[in-house]
């Protein structure tokens, strides 16, 4: 036990397992409000759009502070974000829609919100299924087009968010501001940037 | 014109109606029980302003209010839990979290409050809020609420119907369309420092909307006076239309000869239109109205034309296309 607590990757499962036990403990003590799937559907939602921001994260960080060891963490919190993308969708196929395919089909058609937010699930499930090392050696170089992806996911991810909203689009803006901020400097400016930043501001390791 | 009305939706609704609900009274969440905790809350600050402002205490949300009516509209449907009603809100000059009127909306003051009737009418007058409450009998009056977001509950309000005051009013033959204004001041309402809808609020009904009896001005719920959360001192209900047309915490109400904007068509011209009747066949542009979530149940149940009151208020409609006139 002693070991485990002192690995890094212990302490950022637990941390990623916190909004499901959260989930939990309000729900087990009702404390899910008076619409408790809403509130599970948007917690989930929610923790899905995060996730994939921390995970796009983890390489500007990188070249920021020069620890190239982070990318260690990057697949794991890939994952957890699925994890919740796949808790979303199941709270909306169960809880939310009780199974209706007739239901479940018009809607992923006819619903544009809905439309982008499939889209972006299915477009996970790939990366999820090639997340391991065996996949890695064996895609090569199509490895990483293919995790390319995630940009166009999480892009779809803050529009579903922009259309399902009635009127206040405060949060949702929020989460596209940064996620245009971690594209950004992914460009190559932004990537002048960031070595810019990092020779300022961090002592360069002899 | 409005004797006309009530004859003959009185002979309707001793028709339609069904006979009031035999729901024990132990089945329903007793409010005692979730005002103490809000009391504790709230109750000291909201005791020593109203001391300082020399009010009454059986003024504020809360106290039982006397001499209401059991009235024939009382639906067979389970009521939702007064906890409910009055934590799960949409009320944006508090906050556009469904949490954020119960917990901000103390800084409302319900005293003293006046509503402005005026516009096109021979006797337009400021009436005071306690004048107001006493100018007909309340009566109890358990309505379905549908939401447009697609979610529901049954509430028992207490209040009087519109047509009441509007009879004082005398409405001169150019009013055509009545409308609501909601209290507009950012001190009181911190939701309006921001600019998510046009403040004030504004609402309207055509007259014979207004006119219906069906159309409620409420000041309590489940016996007792509005919570503040729940758009106190007095309200609108508009029972088979969607949630946002019965305006809240009124201020002013005016009789018209234009179909007015509301804040809500103004916002989103092409989601909100006047009428915005509850209707499963007309979809809000981005998500179905076909069915609803009724706050404490599972699965979603069909919502019905105009709410479940479209044997009371289809005529009213008659000849209209629906899906033009959303």
């Amino acid at each position: 036990m002693g070991t485990v607590l002192r690995k890094p990757k212990a302490w950022i499962a637990l941390l990623c397992l916190l909004p499901l036990m959260r989930l939990i403990v309000l729900g087990v003590g009702g404390g899910l409000g008076a619409n408790p799937i809403e509130f599970i559907t948007r917690s989930t939602g929610t923790w899905t759009l995060v996730g994939l921001l921390v995970t796009l994260s983890v390489t500007p960080l990188r070249q920021l502070s020069g620890r190239a060891g982070l990318i260690r963490y990057r697949r794991m919190l890939g994952l957890f974000s699925f994890f919740y993308a796949c808790l979303h969708f199941v709270t909306y196929l169960w809880l939310d829609q009780f199974f209706d395919p007739a239901a479940i089909a018009r809607d992923i058609v006819k619903r544009p919100f809905i439309t982008v937010g499939f889209t972006a699930f299915v477009l996970l499930i790939p990366l999820a299924a090639t997340s391991n090392h065996a996949m890695m050696r064996r895609l090569g170089r199509r490895w990483q087009l293919l995790h390319r992806l995630i940009y166009l996911i999480a892009v779809l991810g803050v529009i579903h968010y922009l259309w399902l909203v009635k009127k206040d689009l405060t949060e949702p803006l929020i989460y596209g501001g940064i996620l245009a901020l971690l594209l950004a400097v992914r460009l190559p400016w932004g990537v002048a940037l960031l070595q810019g930043a990092r020779n300022r501001w961090v002592p360069a390791r002899s | 014109m409005t004797r006309l009305f009530d004859t003959t939706l009185n002979q309707d609704t001793a028709m339609l109606i069904r006979p009031p609900a035999d729901i024990p009274p132990s089945a329903i969440t007793p409010p005692e029980i979730y005002r103490d905790r809000r009391r504790f809350m709230q109750g000291m600050g909201a005791l020593a302003a109203g001391a300082a402002l020399g009010v009454a205490s059986d003024a504020g949300a809360g106290a039982k209010l006397a001499g209401v009516r059991d009235s024939a509209y009382t639906p067979d449907e389970k009521r939702t839990p007064y906890q409910d009603v009055t934590t799960y809100n949409n009320f944006y000059e508090f906050g556009t979290d469904k949490g954020d009127p119960a917990d901000r909306a103390g800084s409302l003051k319900t005293r003293p409050w006046t509503v402005a009737v005026e516009g096109e009418v021979r006797r337009p007058q400021t009436w005071d809020i306690d004048a107001l409450l006493k100018l007909a009998p309340l009566e109890e009056r358990v309505y379905r609420m549908r939401c447009v977001e697609g979610w529901s509950m049954v509430i028992p309000w207490v209040g009087f119907p519109l047509h009441e005051l509007i009879r004082r009013a005398e409405p001169s033959g150019n009013a055509k369309y009545v409308e609501f204004i909601t209290l507009n001041d950012p001190r009181q309402m911190p939701g309006q420092r921001s600019r998510v809808l046009d403040w004030p609020y504004v609402e309207g009904l055509r007259l014979d909307e207004a006119m219906h009896p069906l159309t409620l001005l409420a000041v309590g719920l489940y016996g007792e006076v509005l919570p503040n959360q729940n758009g106190a001192p007095i309200r609108l209900v508009v029972p088979w239309k969607y949630g946002f047309k019965s305006a809240k915490s009124i201020v002013k109400i005016r009789f018209i000869e234009k179909q007015p904007v509301s804040s809500w068509m103004a916002a989103a011209p092409r989601e909100y239109g006047f009428y915005s009747n509850v209707n499963p066949q007309v979809d809000h542009p981005r998500w179905s109205q076909a069915k609803e979530r009724r706050i404490g149940e599972f699965l979603k149940r069909d919502t019905l034309m105009f709410n479940g009151y479209g044997n009371q208020v289809a005529s009213l409609y008659r000849g209209m296309d629906l899906k033009k006139f959303f």
